[in-house]
């Protein structure tokens, strides 16, 4: 990518926007280091929260599709969240979901597995922090006499992007590697290389076992689970091989495996690997191969040390699996 | 309308399915609840075909297979077992009653008990009510 200023090539307009997010998605951004100065040569910052003091009002006060690049980071937890995919959908040409929350729903989404009931009763009367006799809970709209104050509405549901507003491209990851959003912003820029509308980039068609560089047999039968802190990993066998679940076979690769060579299993950011809808259910399918009983008794006994299989196989992919959320 | 539940099963092509052309065939009655979709070993049921149906609508899913050690493809009955354990825990843990999923092994003789299994079932379903899945993707539709 050319960072020569006297390029006579118009900058590229960039917004850059959290929805329910923990903001690790726009250091990523930033943890491209001195190649920020690349994207800066080459786009022009309109509207990025984290970072610059631009109000809602001016972003929706800008012309249809004058955006050229919107990279939307987080899920859809409230009517805020909504309104600006709506009008950030509206003034942009492409807009990318950006990391595991825009894609799949993400942490945040393991709310699915509550309601907004349940959510609130714990948050406001249960919680051992609070001291809330009077069960006062937010209200969307209060009036003062002043005027009428609001907030947002909060959401029974949490949402990928995907589910509100029409998204063109989609990156994974928790957040995405730095380097990976580089080559796409590149292919951005360029209009070269790139997929159509709807496609995953920045990341590989394969899944990360394809990159893991553990010592790897054929021989996954396995007697008992463990989580990560029930056994000392010996460092160099594969995960599953040594009975910790690695979400690596339902993972697509893309991230460099990092999470393994810093000797944790694979938590699958990254989502599911192109074919599969499910993660979760593409990595109950592997599992299920991998129990070492026939008899109904001794398989029990083993799935029980899979103790949550919802938060585990669909840590960051509730809201965009098959179910979606729990049904109450 | 009074609620009738569905039943989506997977049948295995070797026996359970056998199975349940030999209830047709004795002229067997039973609930007529049940969809039947073949499949070539249980050992085929990918966790997703069972979620899919839930999603869709499903009040119960019955998969069917041969009896242990029978297998036409040797053990592909016994990851379905495996298979169907966890997923029963996951759509448990989704707020899906466990009896809404079921294992059974029937073999190519066993007509008379693939009819009552099924009308066990669709007494079984009566009794839980509609799948909470309807209700639980009604509440709320955002997309434009």
């Amino acid at each position: 990518m050319p960072s020569d200023t006297s390029n006579p090539k118009p900058k590229i307009k960039l917004a850059i926007y959290w929805g329910a997010a923990c903001g690790g998605c726009c250091v990523s951004v930033l943890d491209t280091h001195e190649k920020l100065l690349d994207i800066v040569a080459n786009a022009d910052l309109v509207f990025w929260p984290i970072a610059m003091d631009i109000k809602y009002k001016d972003v929706e006060a800008m012309p249809d599709q004058s955006i050229d690049l919107t990279l939307f980071n987080g899920a859809v937890r409230n009517s805020e969240n909504k309104h600006m995919a709506e009008v950030l959908r509206k003034k942009s040409k492409i807009m990318v979901a950006y990391g595991a929350c825009a894609y799949m729903g993400g942490i945040p989404g393991l709310a699915n597995l509550y309601s907004k009931d349940l959510i609130f009763k714990r948050a406001y009367e249960e919680s051992e922090s609070t001291m809330n006799p009077d069960k006062v809970r937010p209200v969307v709209q209060f009036e003062v006499k002043e005027g009428t104050l609001s907030i947002p509405e909060f959401f029974n549901d949490v949402y990928t992007l995907n589910q509100i507003v029409d998204i063109d491209y989609f990156i994974p990851g928790c957040p995405p590697q730095s380097e990976r959003l580089i080559e796409v912003f590149t292919a951005i820029v360029t209009g070269i290389g790139l997929p159509p509308k709807g496609s995953v980039v920045g990341a590989l068609e394969k899944t990360n076992c394809d990159g893991c560089l553990r010592k790897k047999t054929d021989n996954k039968l396995i007697k008992r689970f463990y989580r990560p802190w029930e056994i000392q990993d010996d460092k160099e066998t594969c995960f599953l091989e040594q009975g910790v679940i690695c979400m690596g076979p339902a993972t697509r690769g893309g991230c460099g495996v990092r999470c393994v060579v810093g000797n944790s299993p694979c938590r699958g950011c990254y989502g599911p690997p192109p074919g599969s809808p499910d993660p979760g259910a593409k990595m109950m399918s592997a599992i299920g191969t991998m129990i070492d009983a026939n008899k109904p008794e001794e398989i029990d006994e083993i799935i029980e040390t899979i103790v949550d299989p919802a938060g585990l196989f669909y840590r960051f992919s509730l809201p965009g699996s098959i179910l979606g959320r729990k049904l109450l | 309308m009074s609620y009738r539940p569905t039943i989506v099963a997977f049948l295995c092509n070797w026996c359970a399915y056998t199975g349940a052309d030999l209830a047709g065939t004795s002229r067997l009655r039973y609930a007529p609840n049940i969809r039947i979709i073949r499949v070539m070993c249980s050992g085929r049921i990918e966790p997703t075909f069972i979620l899919k149906a839930f999603q869709q609508g499903a009040d119960g899913v019955l998969i069917c297979g041969c009896h242990p050690g029978d297998c036409h493809y040797q053990e592909g009955n016994y990851k379905c077992l495996r298979r169907f354990k966890l997923i029963q825990k996951y759509v448990d843990q989704m707020g899906i009653e466990k009896d809404r999923l079921q294992l059974e092994w029937i073999s190519a003789s066993e007509g008379r008990q693939f009819a009552e299994l099924v009308n066990n079932m669709t007494k079984t379903l009566l009794i839980l009510g509609p799948s909470k899945i309807k209700s639980s993707l009604e509440v709320e539709h955002l997309k434009q």
